[in-house]
């Protein structure tokens, strides 16, 4: 006989630390893959290890790769907090990073301090156009978001495609379709001599700052959580639906922009159709990882991030193959859900006893 | 507009909307089965991918073809196995579940095909399902070529068109499914198993899932590609909406959506000059959406989609 | 007597978290027997029933079942199967019927094997139709129940049970949904299946139709079974006192001065979402501090009207004035601003966020005021300090004002609800269904709380299916049926039913 019975409250300690669990469980089980690809366990894990936190360049590494995860995953975060299935951020990333290239490889030739900005916003707008679109689909003719913003990401990178291969095309660029180079002013410094670290690291801790902020702390946060709770009693309740739902999907594909703009105008420098592995994909796995609260996608890109750095170089070492990053994320992602589902419920289970004296 | 009637009047041109339908014949039937039973299953789009490097690597590690069938078959169940446990005794968000085993389905297949294959450059082929020639039908006018240029795989999803609607609509199974889809507590109060029924849906429909995805290693091409699914795992969950969960629906949405594929690969080659190729590759996805907000607000999805139950909760 | 006995419950005993639904409950059931199971919300109705069906597992007791040649066995616990093999048939409260299947589906289900290939409708129409006849019950066969009448589909409900061959019945509130007449035609259906032999435990709150039609009562308060009695030896007074524990007094309403209209609708039309769920050109007029009673058999247009007033739906036609003011956009907030206070029906769906917490729960519908933020951030102090003197106020109990509203009680999630809707002072409230479900010492309260808002001038408009409720609360009753009002004076029960049913009286 096996129940299942409701717990009363979350402990703190349970909401931060079912994550954390999560996570390391699902680097253990990784150890089933590698031996299964034939590699040396401890020799791998340490491999990963010192890939991540073995020199101050790798650690920097890990920051790079940690910047967009933190954009994509606040992305994620944000539309999840209100119940709006925003699943196209890989898309809308790239429509940030066209807008980045669009802008910033030479049509305002201005000074840094007007150009950056400029780029920023039309990342952002592009992004959240990107999502205001099935939004609006949603609104208005209630086909499923998650469905509509799937197929969106791939028409975006069709589309990217033919931006490349056209109006966006390098000339000097040999051929590759690849942008023509974002002017040098119009590039987000960077943080440390040497390192690839760019401000958009700096831009995305500050955007998981105020998010988290106005989530707690806002009327605005306030009725968004409301409406992703229950969305009838909210409507009720008399707060504007609809208008919230568009609000947190412009600032969700915003959010999804900014990792686009990062990626071209903070750390390649041109758009090529290869930015990004899969980070709108990710950002989910970290939202879900950071139990949908902005300062969570912090730690959980960090963890994400180390994952695949250290997985990279590891797969280098040990010529295992680099999916196995994709596999631990996929994984944790599993256990995480498990875990939340250990945190709200709990199992009972006990013999049955028919007819007990 | 000549070109056009030539087009649709060729029998090569039905022979390819059949061909490239089949993947999304299983793939929608895999879907409304599963959603029929009250559960969203985005594992979809993963276990495509799963399915095609199983039924792939089958046959490239000595099995038959139908023996690798089989394997793929079966391993899209263990897929929509774990999906239940998660979402319907666990009840936990379809959405998430879904979109994890995605993530992990894949990635799992694409470890497990580089691991299998460290080093090889060009992917390693296959002998894949042949043409069924038959004798007199083959060679009738039109149906011959339509019909019997195709491999044995379309001829089972074609099957598993009326099995599905047979189990649906003349079993007990299947009428004890769409009741669990529409309110599981009238299973309940008969003594039948909610969780039984809805996770024996969600496995059988990702066995067809994965079946879609044999379809494309073993038939329509003879090798395993990265990222060769390609979205037709979100297509099939939007053509599921605009079939409104009727097996019959989905067959005629797949093939008009084959049918519009095939079409616009020709177009290409008429009009290429004058249009991007890029809009001819987005069709099919522009064309989901728009089936999508045709449909989404005249569709009638099963009443207990998405919400989780749980025993002696009421 | 004895050798008519066909169900024995012994001892059984059930927990759920802290709580104890049922407390070594014991209890006999004979042949033909019609027993009425009687008791406060919450006193373990349907806990034990549930536990008689095999949905719960008792922690300790145990069931005997006698078998057609009358020898007793144990029942397996915790197994419906096994209570169905046993030929116990049970008709929940909520219907339990797949609304995309047509009724001989409906009844079919779980009744053949799922291994069968190929099913026998035709043969199982003819005996449903034989149980049809038999019975007095019918209903049509082949249309989806999602559109059959509250009545046709409990119908279907018991044809469910009786197809399975029980011997005995249980039914969970049967005459909640029903017009009198309706209900009293279920009645004479029951007592006929009685007379042939069917054993039947009706769970119910009515004493006036308990009284009338079982043979005998049990009781049950707390969790026990406080007494039994045979139907004959019984009186309404001693009834309620077993149930209560001890008297309540039920709010006594007294004659109200009325004051200037605050609600106006006219040749109001709204379409909702059944067909007869919908508002027909309507008029209506509420004055401050009367208590107007709509009464009928729900799926008549209450939806519409409360959708209306709510703001939750809007009309196709006609003028909404409230306090001589039209109202020219009708949404949530508007209503909110015009001074209508809302008891939703569904108090966890429209009502409360569960998720979040007491006091966030009763600003929601003022956290744009003044009082509660500035520049856009919440002012943390004063939400705290408000939903602590309305906890105090409206005696909301729970654990606390930071938890989840969800950990809260129906009755204390409903007093969170008044709380917030009565502290804005509104002059109009629509109360839909504003006691469903809570036991009678909330039920009261909520009564008293609209009465005290009657005296201090709102209107009042109180949707309820009890008619019992409407009969003591409301001054003036309107009966609503296929989305048109009858005004009427009497407060005879056989006329407003006909008028339920759309007979004119």
């Amino acid at each position: 006989m096996i129940r299942i019975e409701a717990r009363g409250s979350q402990s703190l300690a349970w909401k931060i630390g079912l994550p954390i669990i999560s996570a390391i469980l699902a680097l253990i089980l990784a150890a089933i893959p590698l031996t299964l690809a034939g590699a040396p366990i401890l020799d791998s894990y340490a491999q990963m290890f010192s890939g991540v936190f073995g020199s101050k360049f790798a650690f920097s590494e890990m920051l790079t790769r940690a910047t967009p995860l933190i954009f994509t995953g606040l992305a994620a975060a944000l539309a999840f907090r209100g119940k709006l299935w925003n699943i196209g951020a890989e898309g809308q990333l790239y429509l940030g990073a066209m807008a980045a290239a669009a802008i910033g490889t030479g049509v305002f030739d201005v000074s840094g301090m007007i150009l950056i900005p400029t780029i920023i916003l039309f990342g952002c707008a592009a992004g959240a156009f990107g999502m205001i679109v099935p939004a609006t689909l949603k609104i208005r003719f209630g086909a499923d978001e998650v469905v509509t913003t799937l197929l969106l990401n791939f028409i975006i990178i069709i589309f990217l495609q033919y931006m490349l291969e056209g109006p966006l095309k390098d000339p000097m660029g040999l051929g590759w379709p690849q942008s023509s180079p974002i002017l040098d002013q119009g590039m987000l410094p960077k943080v440390m001599d040497r390192m690839r670290i760019h401000y958009g690291l700096i831009i995305a801790l500050l955007c998981a700052a105020f998010a988290q902020f106005m989530l707690v702390r806002s009327v605005w946060g306030f009725k968004l959580r409301a409406v992703g709770e229950n969305m009838n009693a909210a409507r009720h309740a008399g707060i504007p639906v609809n208008r919230s739902l568009l609000m947190v999907a412009a600032l969700s594909g915003a959010l999804a922009g900014l990792a686009g703009v990062s990626e071209v105008a903070g750390l390649k420098g041109y758009l090529t159709a290869d930015l990004s592995p899969g980070f709108g994909y990710t950002g989910i796995v970290v939202a879900m990882l950071a139990g949908l609260s902005p300062a969570g996608v912090v730690i959980a890109a960090l963890f994400i991030a180390s994952v695949f750095v250290g997985a990279d170089s590891m797969s280098r070492a040990m010529g295992v193959s680099s999916y196995l990053a994709d596999l631990v994320v996929a994984t944790a992602l599993l256990c995480v859900l498990l875990g939340g589902f250990l945190s709200r419920y709990k199992i009972i289970t006990g013999v049955s006893q028919s007819g007990g004296k | 507009m000549f070109d056009i009637l030539q087009i649709l009047l060729s029998e090569s041109f039905w022979s390819a909307s059949l061909r490239i339908a089949t993947p999304l014949i299983f793939g929608v039937l895999g879907a409304l089965l599963c959603e029929k039973s009250g559960v969203l299953n985005l594992g979809i789009e993963g276990i495509f991918v799963a399915g095609a490097m199983v039924g792939w690597m089958a046959v490239w590690l000595g099995a038959g073809l139908w023996g690798a069938v089989l394997a793929a078959a079966l391993a899209g169940a263990l897929f929509g196995l774990l999906h239940g446990i998660l979402t319907v005794p666990l009840g936990l968000s379809q959405h998430v579940s879904g979109l994890a085993i995605t993530l992990f389905a894949s990635s799992l297949s694409y470890f497990s095909y580089r691991t299998a294959l460290p080093t090889v450059s060009s992917p390693p082929r296959i002998g894949p399902f042949q043409p069924l020639d038959i004798p007199i039908l083959s060679d009738l006018p039109f149906i011959g070529p339509v019909l019997f240029q195709q491999t044995a795989l379309t001829f089972l999803a074609l099957f598993c068109v009326f099995l599905v609607w047979y189990v649906l609509n003349k079993t007990a199974l299947g009428v004890a499914i769409k009741a669990v889809g529409d309110n599981p507590n009238s299973v309940d109060a008969q003594g039948l198993s909610v969780y039984g029924l809805r996770i024996g849906a969600v496995m059988a429909g990702s066995a067809l899932m994965a079946l879609g995805g044999a379809f494309l290693t073993m038939s329509a091409f003879d090798a395993f590609f990265f990222g060769m699914v390609n979205g037709r795992g979100w297509i099939c969950i939007a053509l599921v909406i605009f079939a409104s969960w009727r097996p019959g629906k989905a067959l005629l949405g797949a093939i008009l959506f084959g049918a519009f594929d095939a079409l616009q690969v020709r177009l290409q080659t008429e009009v290429g000059a004058f249009v991007p190729s890029q809009v001819f590759l987005a069709a099919p996805y522009i064309l989901s959406i728009f089936a999508l907000v045709i449909a989404a607000r005249r569709a009638e999805y099963p009443r207990a989609l998405l919400t989780p139950w749980f025993k002696g909760q009421r | 007597m004895n050798s008519n006995k066909v169900l024995s419950l012994k001892n059984l005993s059930k927990t759920f978290g802290s709580v104890k639904a049922n407390e070594n409950v014991s209890l006999d059931l004979h042949r033909g027997e019609i027993l009425a199971l009687l008791g406060e919300n919450g006193a373990g109705k349907t806990t034990l029933m549930n536990m008689l069906f095999g949905h719960y597992m008792p922690d300790s007791g145990r069931i005997e079942v006698a078998d057609d040649a009358g020898h007793f066995s144990d029942l397996v616990l915790g197994h419906p199967q096994a209570a169905i093999a046993a030929g116990i048939g049970m008709v929940h409260q909520h219907f339990t019927l797949a609304e995309n299947l047509d009724a001989v589906d409906n009844i079919m289900l779980g009744a053949e094997p799922l291994t069968r290939m190929r099913r026998n409708r035709h043969e199982a129409e003819k005996k449903i139709n034989a149980l049809m006849e038999n019975s007095g019950l019918s209903t049509p066969l082949d249309v989806p129940a999602g559109r059959l009448t509250v009545g046709e589909r409990q119908r279907v409900e018991i044809l469910k049970a009786l197809y399975r061959n029980v011997r005995i019945l249980v039914l969970d509130e049967p005459t909640a949904v029903l017009t009198p007449q309706e209900a009293d035609t279920l009645f004479e259906n029951i007592a006929t299946m009685a007379a042939e032999g069917l054993a039947v435990i009706f769970i119910s709150h009515k004493l006036r139709e308990v009284l009338a039609f079982s043979h005998r009562i049990a009781v049950l308060r707390l969790g026990k079974n406080v007494g039994e009695m045979a139907t004959s030896e019984a009186d309404e007074q001693k009834i309620a006192r077993m149930m209560v524990g001890s008297e309540t007094s039920l709010p006594i309403r007294q004659a109200a001065t009325t004051g200037a209209p605050v609600l106006h609708l006219e040749a109001l039309s709204v379409v909702g979402r059944g067909r007869r769920d919908s508002l027909k050109a309507v008029n209506l007029t509420v004055l401050g501090g009367e208590i107007l009673g709509i009464a009928g058999v729900s799926g008549n247009g209450q939806a519409a009207l409360a959708g209306v007033l709510s703001g939750m739906m809007t009309p196709e036609a006609g003028k909404i004035i409230l306090n001589n003011e039209e109202v020219s956009q009708i949404d949530p907030a508007q209503m909110i601003a015009k001074g209508v206070g809302r008891i939703p029906e569904d108090r966890h769906r429209d009502g409360i966020i569960g998720s979040m917490s007491v006091a966030e729960n009763m600003i929601i519908e003022g956290v744009d005021g003044h009082r509660f933020q500035k520049n856009g951030l919440l002012k943390r102090e004063n939400i705290t300090e408000h939903a602590k003197a309305l906890s105090v106020e409206y005696d909301v109990r729970g654990p606390g004002i930071a938890a989840p509203a969800q950990l809260l009680s129906g009755g204390n999630i409903q007093k969170l609800i008044l709380a917030r809707v009565f502290d804005k002072k509104p002059l109009l409230i629509l109360a839909n269904q504003p006691t469903r479900g809570l036991d009678m010492g909330a039920a009261a309260d909520v009564a008293r709380r609209l009465i005290e808002a009657r005296s201090r001038g709102a209107g009042i408009v109180l949707i309820s299916e009890d008619l019992d409720e409407i009969l003591r609360l409301a001054d003036r009753i309107l009966v609503i049926h296929d989305g048109e009002f009858a005004e009427t004076h009497t407060r005879d029960r056989a006329e407003l039913g006909l008028l339920m049913a759309g007979q004119a009286a």
